[in-house]
């Protein structure tokens, strides 16, 4: 086995240049929705006082899970020691910073008061679990930097496992977090399950290894350096365990849900009677996000790269479904104030279900997100050693677990 | 001695110059310690009072809005040429008709914020921008609040609504805004005076309907207490536990 060597991105490529305008250009196009939100107001948008959080927040919440779960990689590498792991550490920081960053920026541009986020920062109710996670979230940034410096640096190796079980344990938690942002609502029948959280752990690691997936394959492919299949057959079985687990908790959170009479209605609802959200529930969440992708990974397709790249996509996609019919279904079906009444009539939408359709400037800034997150994580790797010079399989350890 | 004068007067004028600022700058504190005295909120707002309104369904009219009316009115919640659907429009608070599914009983009743006294969105608030006033009032404060509609999936009522778009002529005793989320505040600008009552309540009596009640929970000697004592009322949803200011008679 040779030794491992890091280097910069070269980028001095048309196409390097071409990829960074590309993603400059949806930046831009994102800040101009984001704009145009904030000065006009949010009556331009398809969020109203029923469905109050919208597309922005799919794309940032996708973004903070796939976040946390993208460090996986890295964690594997050092907290399990497994040595196969261990060369993709340093992408996998990088990236999971960049994606948490590019989802907290979808995040605070859909706040009505932007402009506050120092107020958000300074001032905290300590019963909020939204307040805990503005500090899960900068202490992700700085504990992962820190994990990424001894990880890089000969002389803090010693300190690297403290580290990188640290960044590992504060993941966890920040995940835990965001889940718990749904999990403790007692208002609503989608989101009074404590199950939420653990839930989107098992999320994270999900979406976090299908966005690393789709990161890993075309930055090597288009930095001409090699990616052998001992890396890549080894991520394929680790995905294909990650979707069978989010389809473990998902029956399990419906089956709860199916057992309670209380919440039949919202069930009915999601997996029979909600028209969009029933449909991404079990097409895109299910058949295409699940299903098809565990399928796949076993097929002969799902061994080659377009095959990874599919499976991948597909899983990225489903977590976008998954999302939504949580987030948006979750908000859509109705709040019920008045127990074994029926609504005749209401000045407010009572009993009715939320009407929402997201509005382009929402998805613009959402895919400014995933830009920002793309962005840094190019930029990162021109400037600092992230990547591997060959990942060929004569340099990865066959053997090792 | 023109030489060793010079200095002397310059050392004087420096030593006037210093102490009339000084004293200035004491003046100003001192009124501004003044004023800050007099405008102490804790002489008007106390714990020993909790504020709450009593909700008769049976006498609450169906198909009459004045309560709704008034608030909107008296807190300029609706503009002349709104940009807003419908949906995004503000609603502080609303009349809904229901009907027992067992039993097929109507009743029309006002819903408004319930100003709980552990109100979910107060815990949920990142910014302590939602906070509940020693009297039990449950408010927003406007510079505080970031507008991230949390608050607004935790509550069970309902009650909360996000300003959707810029306002114009605001009233001076309901600063609102965009990008913040606001609600029923019990009309504090008439409440916080003595024998004060929010406007819906007033609407409400001057209608002739007399459904809804206001008063201080906490003396057995006013109207509501003695009603309460009296006669069974529900909370809204008392399942969850919020203990609300608001209570309903006759669902």
């Amino acid at each position: 086995m040779k030794r491992m060597t890091y280097s910069e991105l070269d980028g001095k490529s048309r196409g390097f240049y071409a990829l960074l305008a590309g993603l400059g250009a949806i930046i831009a196009i994102a800040l101009g929705a984001a704009y145009y939100m904030e000065h006009h107001g949010h009556y331009v948008t398809g969020m109203n006082n029923q469905v109050v959080w919208g597309m922005p927040h799919v794309f940032a919440i996708f973004l903070i899970v796939a976040a946390s779960g993208a460090l996986n990689i890295a964690s594997i590498g050092t907290v399990f020691k497994r040595k196969i792991y261990q060369p993709l550490g340093r992408l996998s920081g990088i990236f999971a910073i960049a994606l948490l960053i590019g989802g907290l920026t979808v995040l605070v541009l859909d706040l009505g008061r932007p402009d506050r986020l120092i107020i958000a920062m300074t001032t905290y109710n300590f019963k909020s679990i939204f307040a805990w996670n503005i500090i899960l979230y900068n202490g992700f940034i700085a504990v992962v930097a820190v994990y990424l410096w001894f990880m890089m640096e000969r002389q803090m190796k010693k300190y690297y496992l403290y580290a990188g079980t640290l960044a590992f344990i504060w993941r966890l938690i920040l995940t835990t977090g965001t889940g718990s942002i749904f999990g403790f609502l007692v208002a609503r029948h989608a989101y009074d399950a404590a199950i939420l959280a653990p839930m989107f752990i098992i999320m994270s690691f999900a979406f976090g290894l299908a966005a690393f997936i789709l990161l890993l394959i075309p930055a090597y492919q288009w930095s001409n350096r090699a990616l052998g299949d001992g890396v890549l057959l080894r991520l394929k079985s680790l995905l294909s365990l990650f979707i069978a687990a989010v389809f473990f908790f998902t029956v399990i959170y419906h089956l709860t849900n199916l057992y309670i009479t209380q919440h039949h209605d919202y069930e009915h609802f999601i997996l029979i009677s909600g028209g969009v959200y029933t449909l991404l529930f079990w097409l895109g969440h299910i058949i295409l996000g699940l299903l098809v992708p565990f399928a796949l990974l076993y097929l002969p397709l799902g061994q080659t790269r377009q095959g990874m790249l599919i499976t991948s996509g597909l899983v990225v996609l489903g977590g976008f479904a998954q999302l939504y019919v949580i987030i948006i279904g979750g908000q859509a079906f109705p709040i019920e104030v008045f127990p074994n009444k029926e609504i005749i009539a209401t000045g407010f939408f009572d009993g009715a279900v939320g009407q929402y359709s997201p509005s382009l400037p929402e998805f613009l800034l959402g895919l400014g997100g995933v830009a920002v997150a793309l962005v840094m994580t190019v930029l990162a790797a021109r400037v600092l050693p992230f990547m591997p010079d060959s990942l060929a399989d004569q340099y990865i350890d066959p053997h090792a677990k | 001695m023109s030489h060793s004068s010079q200095p002397q007067n310059e050392s004087r004028r420096q030593f006037l110059t210093g102490a009339a600022m000084t004293s200035v700058t004491l003046a100003s504190g001192a009124l501004l310690y003044t004023s800050a005295q007099a405008k102490n909120a804790a002489d008007t707002v106390s714990d020993k009072v909790r504020w709450g309104l009593l909700i008769d369904a049976n006498q609450c009219a169906s198909g009459c809005s004045d309560c709704v009316d008034a608030c909107s009115q008296i807190n300029g919640l609706h503009s002349a040429d709104p940009h807003s659907a419908a949906s995004q429009q503000p609603q502080w608070i609303r009349k809904v008709t229901i009907k027992d599914k067992q039993t097929g009983k109507e009743n029309s009743l006002p819903v408004m914020c319930q100003h709980c006294e552990h109100p979910p969105c107060v815990d949920v608030c990142p910014t302590t921008a939602s906070f509940k006033r020693a009297d039990g009032v449950v408010l927003v404060d406007r510079h505080l609040c970031i507008g991230c509609r949390y608050c607004m999936m935790a509550c069970p009522y309902k009650a909360r609504s996000f300003v959707h778009e810029t306002l114009t002529d605001q009233k001076g005793h309901a600063p609102r805004g965009k990008g913040t989320v606001e609600a029923c505040n019990l009309c504090t600008h008439l409440i916080d005076q003595e024998g004060g009552l929010p406007a819906c309540v007033q609407a409400c009596s001057q209608a002739g309907h007399n459904a809804m009640i206001f008063g201080d929970l906490n003396d057995p000697n006013s109207e509501i207490a003695q009603r309460l004592a009296a006669e069974n009322s529900t909370a809204l949803r008392p399942d969850l536990k919020l203990n609300p200011g608001v209570r309903y008679q006759g669902l």
